[in-house]
């Protein structure tokens, strides 16, 4: 497990709501926004509620326009050739910005984690891989270890919630307390913890529909432990998991709704929740 | 041992079906998981011991042939015989030949993944000796004729109920109604049918947990004390064990004997931890006369200098099985060779070929808890990694998948094209789920469709949206 890198706050911008929204001061940090390949075809909600929240805690937002996946369906299927040149592209694409800020561990720990061991032996990129991996954050972790964020106001969740630490963010990132710091912050909200929290949920990428039956067996065990929490929705900072538990909730009928912890924080889970129907 | 790693996919459909061994397999939260968890909450230097004994283990391996030699050296001074086994066969026949130069007809044995790994039992078996299993669980799985399916609990796969019928069965000189119904009832039985097997015996087997170069001793770890019998009321000794098993000295041995059983079971120690170093000496009241050591390659030093490494710094804990969930899922047996769980996910190609194994490092989310638990932190995910680049370098993964995989990677490759796609998929899928927000079939997709609903797309995707604002603003 890596340990959050310390990274000294910087006073001026340590809540956010002090900060108006929208208008970007020119000594504001830059950062580059890895929307993720999921969250753009399934939720672009989240990648609003990503951008809201980091412009919130006094940044310039930009979203690079060369951008689609971070490369892991080739990288954990053994495809390096394929992964290398999708990295290659993120990394030329990001190398600019003074962070880039991911609303998934996962991918953020793609590129923090393996971008520099996947470009590693090339000596022309090698060095712009590890530079952008040092910029690398995962969205929560970077409101709260590099911006200092403690808190949002004026936001309100009136919901029993449950939180699942998804894989690649609670062990490749130690994120664990931030999203919970965050999430005491929102009025009415209260959180349950649910069992085993740590345990995967059985998304795992290619790996749900390459091993379905050990998938299911998974993401069934992990939809009865959130059952048994009572809670009316399922917070979680990955949408692969999300969607895994979304539809393993509404398949087994269980009333539980499922989002993704930016839009709570952000105040933009007025949206259907994940898989459920527009409202009319 | 035979391997059937190849058919895991059938294997785990059907542990998936059992549920007996779906409640067997719920025992591993509150036996291993917890109690580990609370046993290495108490040693605040827990973290500090784990990276000891990665260098430790990290400088014996880089040093592997001088300590062997060294323990070599070690065994004979002290009256023993070291036996060099480069292949199972070879180690099969030296076990063999000492139980035959004794005119051995009856060997008890203490529990030993090695044997399981070189297939000892059958091999004996076939020239007419009778190997004993004595450890309780490597006892009911040898009357089930059946493999171990954990490499630190073999009957991890059963209930009590299962253990009783099958003593009912194989205990036919006991009373036919008498109860078993409780564990104590069936550790008197098993305990009552092993001391004559013991006090019988001519040649008892062992394995070994570490080899101590310093003083040429082997060290078993046990909790029932089978082994202690095993290896000290027969004649003769054997240790089977592997080259990866050595240590520099016995200091280092108590730096990973403080992991070993925290990582396992929980516990500080063992019940017992045995130290053999010789034969029995003149004045000695027990011991063998005959004390043997078979140290087997098979295949490890092949994997010394290579990628994968650091998988022979495993002290077989099982603390990474204890915590996977697709072993939890699946148990043991789905695995089809004698380590299973993300360590055999690691070691398993190395040792029997990728092509038979190959579906044990992909069959992981990659999650990490396995690394997170092993105390002599391997990293288990990056070696099963480099396993799915050796196949998809060598085109052992599906053809069907690997054209998907790289037309998806071209695509990617070209954003505007991507975009294009993405936005009709988005668009295509929201409208198939619109009145639920959530499709319940999907052509090519039964994979994911099969056992879940696939959540509809809000519509329009995040980078067309994004477009859209900032043309408006």
């Amino acid at each position: 497990m890596t340990a959050p890198r310390a990274v000294p706050p910087d006073p001026a911008v340590r809540t956010a709501p002090d900060m108006p929204s929208g208008a970007p001061d020119a000594a504001a940090p830059r950062v580059g926004l890895f929307v993720t390949c999921l969250v753009d075809l399934f939720r672009p909600t989240v990648g609003f509620a990503a951008l809201k929240l980091v412009e919130d805690a006094g940044c310039r937002v930009a979203v690079p326009d060369v951008q689609v996946c971070c490369g892991q369906p080739a990288y954990n299927s053994g495809d390096r050739a394929d992964a290398a040149a999708i990295a290659r592209q993120v990394v030329a694409a990001f190398e600019d910005v003074d962070y880039v800020v991911v609303p998934s561990g996962s991918c953020a720990g793609m590129l923090r984690e393996h971008y520099p061991r996947l470009l590693g032996d090339d000596p022309a990129w090698a060095p712009r891989a590890h530079h952008v991996a040092a910029r690398t954050w995962e969205l929560v972790s970077f409101l709260t270890d590099v911006r200092g964020v403690t808190g949002v106001t004026g936001v309100a969740f009136a919901e029993t919630v449950t939180y699942h630490d998804s894989c690649s963010g609670l062990r490749e990132l130690g994120i664990r307390d931030q999203p919970r710091r965050l999430l005491a912050s929102v009025a009415g909200l209260e959180l349950v913890e649910v069992a085993d929290a740590e345990v995967c949920c059985g998304f795992g990428g290619t790996f749900c529909v390459k091993y379905p039956e050990i998938s299911n067996r998974m993401v069934a065990e992990k939809a009865a432990a959130i059952t048994a929490t009572g809670a009316g929705t399922v917070l979680a900072g990955d949408l692969g998991c999300l969607l895994n538990i979304a539809g393993k909730l509404s398949r087994e009928g269980c009333a539980c709704r499922a989002r993704h912890v930016a839009e709570v924080l952000a105040g933009m889970a007025d949206v259907p929740a994940i898989g459920e129907p527009a409202r009319r | 041992m035979q391997t059937t790693a190849h058919a895991f996919v059938e294997h785990s459909r059907a542990a998936l079906a059992d549920e007996q061994l779906r409640r067997a397999l719920l025992n591993m939260k509150p036996g291993f998981q917890d109690r580990r968890a609370q046993s290495v909450a108490r040693l605040p230097e827990w973290e500090d011991l784990r990276d000891q004994a990665r260098a430790l283990k990290d400088h014996t391996l880089a040093h592997m042939d001088v300590y062997l030699e060294r323990f070599e050296a070690r065994v004979l001074e002290s009256g023993g015989h070291v036996h060099w086994a480069r292949t199972a066969e070879e180690a099969c026949a030296a076990v063999h030949g000492i139980c035959q130069a004794v005119g051995a007809h009856t060997v008890t044995k203490g529990k030993s993944m090695v044997a399981e790994e070189i297939g000892l039992n059958p091999y004996l078996e076939a020239r007419g000796l009778v190997p004993v299993e004595t450890d309780l669980g490597e006892y009911i799985i040898q009357l089930r004729h059946e493999p171990p399916s954990h490499i630190i609990a073999p009957a991890l796969h059963l209930n009590k109920e299962q253990i009783a019928d099958d003593f009912h069965r194989a205990h036919t000189q006991f009373a036919a109604e008498r109860s078993l119904a409780e564990p104590r009832a069936l550790c008197d039985e098993a305990r009552l049918v092993l001391r004559q097997k013991f006090l019988a015996a001519d040649v008892g087997i062992t394995g070994a947990n570490f080899l101590i170069a310093e003083t040429g001793s082997t060290v078993i770890v046990t909790n029932e004390g089978n082994g202690d019998l095993t290896q000290t009321l027969p004649r003769v000794h054997v240790v089977v064990t592997s080259i990866d098993k050595v240590v520099p000295t016995l200091e280092d041995a108590t730096l990973i004997l403080r992991l070993l059983a925290r990582s396992a079971t929980g516990q500080e120690q063992s019940a017992y931890t045995t130290f053999s170093t010789g034969p029995k000496r003149p004045g000695d009241l027990d011991g063998p006369e005959a004390f043997h050591v078979v140290i087997v390659d098979n295949g490890r030093s092949a994997i010394l200098g290579t990628e994968v490494q650091d998988v022979l710094r495993c002290i077989r804990c099982g603390a990474c099985i204890n915590h996977c969930p697709i072993y939890a899922a699946v148990g043991g047996h789905a695995y089809g060779w004698v380590v299973p769980g993300p360590i055999g996910a690691a070691l398993d190609p190395a040792m029997i070929g990728l092509a038979e194994a190959h579906h044990l490092p992909n069959a992981s989310t990659f999650c990490g808890r396995c690394e997170s638990v092993c105390p002599m932190k391997i990293p288990l995910p990056r070696i099963m990694r480099h396993w799915r680049d050796r196949e998809f370098e060598a085109g052992l993964s599906p053809a069907a998948q690997r054209r998907g995989l790289r037309l998806w990677a071209w695509a990617v490759r070209r954003p505007r094209l991507y975009r294009l796609g993405a936005g009709v998929a988005a668009a295509t899928l929201r409208l198939l789920g619109r009145r639920r927000g959530r499709l319940t079939r999907l052509p090519l997709a039964g994979g994911w469709t099969d056992w879940r609903d696939l959540p509809a797309p809000e519509g329009e995707t995040f980078h067309r949206r994004y477009a859209r604002h900032k043309r408006a603003a």
